[in-house]
């Protein structure tokens, strides 16, 4: 009953937080002053065609309001207009481009997941050692490596050194397409580990303090399964937490990385619809990023309480 | 009763005293001093003219002459390291400055106020929190063209939010104190409490939260100029510079991308170093 209610709660938070994102994406069209036709087609030949098919696409002649209506009701139905560039539907575009950002975005939050947790928790059992302290040294310097940095150094490394990666494109085929993605999802995921090491290493630390782990371990648990069942399980709300403000993070930061290694996805087509003035793309894009960030920290919000029953016992005492 | 203040000078002769112990913090701070006089002092301490383009001297290697080597168009890579710092040290100032004025400015209003207008506070940082500030910029840029203005404004408002939670727990904190009811009784105003007693206390953990920002804002900025659409070559700017090495890399020239992305990267380690320095000596937690 109260979990139906906390859900409903969670859920029209998430509805009114898209909804105000969504005029936010729509109206900053507005902040343009001037003739908004001239605005959208900047770059471009004015063709009464083009003036006509702009102000149709856009609904130019309607007031405000109802442009919006228009919009939304479109991007409901999963028609996001048609991209300027391209002379293409915006969706048509973003399904031959979804892919590879797809697989760049896992495959780093593999790396980040991995690298993050295993460093975190080696920091957290040899706290306040030299192993501690060179990790926490190792993770700052590398939360200090923008993507654009990783991108070139692992490129001239691994690609043109040693020649053991492919330093443009993505291949064709799953696999290929992995392996193409190898040097990329490196390059997103360094910057991010740091948030994630340093979250894990600091949730265990307080839990490796406290009475139930002393008790678990005097009792004669082994210190694997004392760690696995006691520690790691009880921090595993912060870290999840951490993860969900990551994921646009990720999407974002993947348009440099996509830019570097010449990756036709989401993050270079962002990159070049804004290059090329193409505005119901960009349009698209940030809404895209904005609901995958929003509906993400949503389900983890929501999850909550069955990862980590404590934060749900707590809701209900207060 | 006036307690002697120590003068400017005085503290900052004592800090060598206090940085004892704390060889990498004052490493950071070398880091940064030198960096930032240099590009105040660029026309005077730059070796060459940054745009200069010289014919004869295409990729030439570190020497005497050129200690960092010349660019695909023959320009002294030190040169435009030291000139690129301005654009690249300006941007994040900006935006840390604009950022955290407005974020005071908004989290003191909720924090003191409360009610209705914390509350709508509230959920328009909810709002821009979704907003990634890369995203943001990049969608200023698409409206109003590249450089960097639209930009600085753009994650001026998008870093606000979190300048303005931080503001509006402390006070909310601050506020239940006593010592603010002792003001009140007196017949202070609120608004003079919170401003001349409530800001001074928390400003130290903000100022940190700051610092930190400045790292995380030089990135992205760098970042954008490297997508070509911040900075536009052939201006000097570190982002900018990489972004136009990037053809040289796969012909084996790669000190002219190198060069800038190991400043941006000592530049933002340094910058981190200082701020968690700063953040654990004041000993208020900042929420991630």
């Amino acid at each position: 009953m109260s979990t139906l209610r906390r859900v409903a709660g969670k859920l029209g938070g998430l509805l009114l937080t898209l909804f105000l994102a969504s005029l936010l994406v729509f109206f900053s069209r507005f902040l343009v002053p001037g003739d908004p036709v001239r605005f959208l087609l900047r770059g471009r030949k004015p063709s009464p065609e083009a003036i006509a098919d702009i102000t149709a696409q856009y609904g130019l002649d309607l007031p405000p309001w109802e442009q919006y209506v228009r919009w939304i009701a479109g991007v409901l139905h999963g028609d996001f207009g048609r991209s300027l560039q391209f002379r293409q539907s915006v969706t048509t575009v973003l399904g031959d481009r979804l892919p590879v950002t797809l697989m760049l975005v896992v495959m780093a939050g593999a790396i980040i997941a991995v690298a993050g947790l295993v460093g975190g928790a080696i920091a957290a059992l040899n706290k306040g050692r030299a192993v501690d302290r060179g990790i926490l040294i190792s993770l700052t310097v590398l939360g200090a490596i923008p993507s654009f940095v990783g991108s070139i150094v692992l490129i001239a490394v691994f690609s043109v050194q040693l020649g053991w990666f492919p330093s443009f494109g993505s291949g064709s085929g799953f696999w290929d397409m992995a392996y193409h993605l190898v040097l990329p999802s490196i390059a997103l995921a360094i910057v991010f580990i740091v948030l994630v090491g340093k979250v894990t290493r600091s949730a265990m630390v307080e839990q490796l303090n406290r009475e139930h782990v002393e008790v678990a371990t005097s009792r004669g648990v082994t210190r694997l399964a004392v760690i696995r069942r006691h520690v790691l399980r009880n921090s595993l709300g912060p870290i999840l937490t951490v993860s969900g403000v990551l994921v646009a993070g990720l999407i974002v930061a993947s348009s440099i990385v996509e830019q570097a290694f010449g990756l036709a996805g989401i993050g270079s087509l962002l990159v070049g619809s804004v290059d090329r003035l193409d505005f119901p793309v960009v349009q698209a894009i940030v809404l895209l990023v904005v609901t995958a960030f929003v509906v993400v920290n949503a389900i983890i919000d929501i999850l909550e309480p069955w990862i980590d029953p404590r934060s749900a016992a707590g809701a209900g005492a207060r | 009763m006036t307690v002697p203040t120590p003068t400017l000078a005085v503290r900052v002769l004592r800090m060598p005293k206090r940085l004892r112990g704390r060889g990498i913090v004052f490493a950071s701070l070398a880091v940064l001093a030198v960096v930032t006089l240099a590009a105040i002092l660029a026309p005077w301490v730059a070796p060459y003219d940054p745009d200069a383009v010289d014919f004869t001297a295409f990729y030439a290697p570190p020497s005497p002459a050129h200690w960092l080597g010349t660019d695909s168009l023959g320009r002294d890579l030190l040169s435009r390291i030291v000139w690129g710092g301005r654009t690249a040290l300006l941007g994040p100032l900006l935006v840390v400055t604009f950022s955290t004025a407005l974020g005071i400015l908004l989290g003191l209003v909720a924090g003191w106020r409360g009610g209705w207008i914390d509350a709508v506070l509230g959920r328009v940082f909810d709002v821009l929190f979704a907003f990634p500030s890369l995203l943001i910029a990049m969608m200023a840029v698409a409206l109003f063209g590249k450089g960097l203005v639209a930009p600085v404004i753009a994650m001026s408002i998008s870093y606000a939010p979190f300048v303005a939670r931080l503001t509006r727990s402390l006070v909310a904190a601050e506020r239940t104190r006593p010592y603010v009811a002792a003001y009140r009784v007196q017949g202070f105003g609120g608004a003079w409490i919170a401003l001349r007693r409530v800001l001074p206390n928390i400003a130290p953990i903000v100022g940190a939260q700051s610092t930190l920002n400045f790292g995380y804002v030089l990135a992205e900025l760098a970042g954008l100029s490297f997508l070509g659409l911040g900075v536009q070559p052939p201006t000097a700017d570190w982002g900018a510079m990489i972004n136009e090495a990037q053809g040289g890399i796969a012909a084996g020239q790669f000190l002219p991308a190198i060069a800038p992305a190991v400043v941006v990267v000592l530049v933002v380690v340094a910058v981190n170093i200082v701020g968690e320095d700063l953040s654990d000596r004041i000993g208020g937690e900042i929420p991630a």
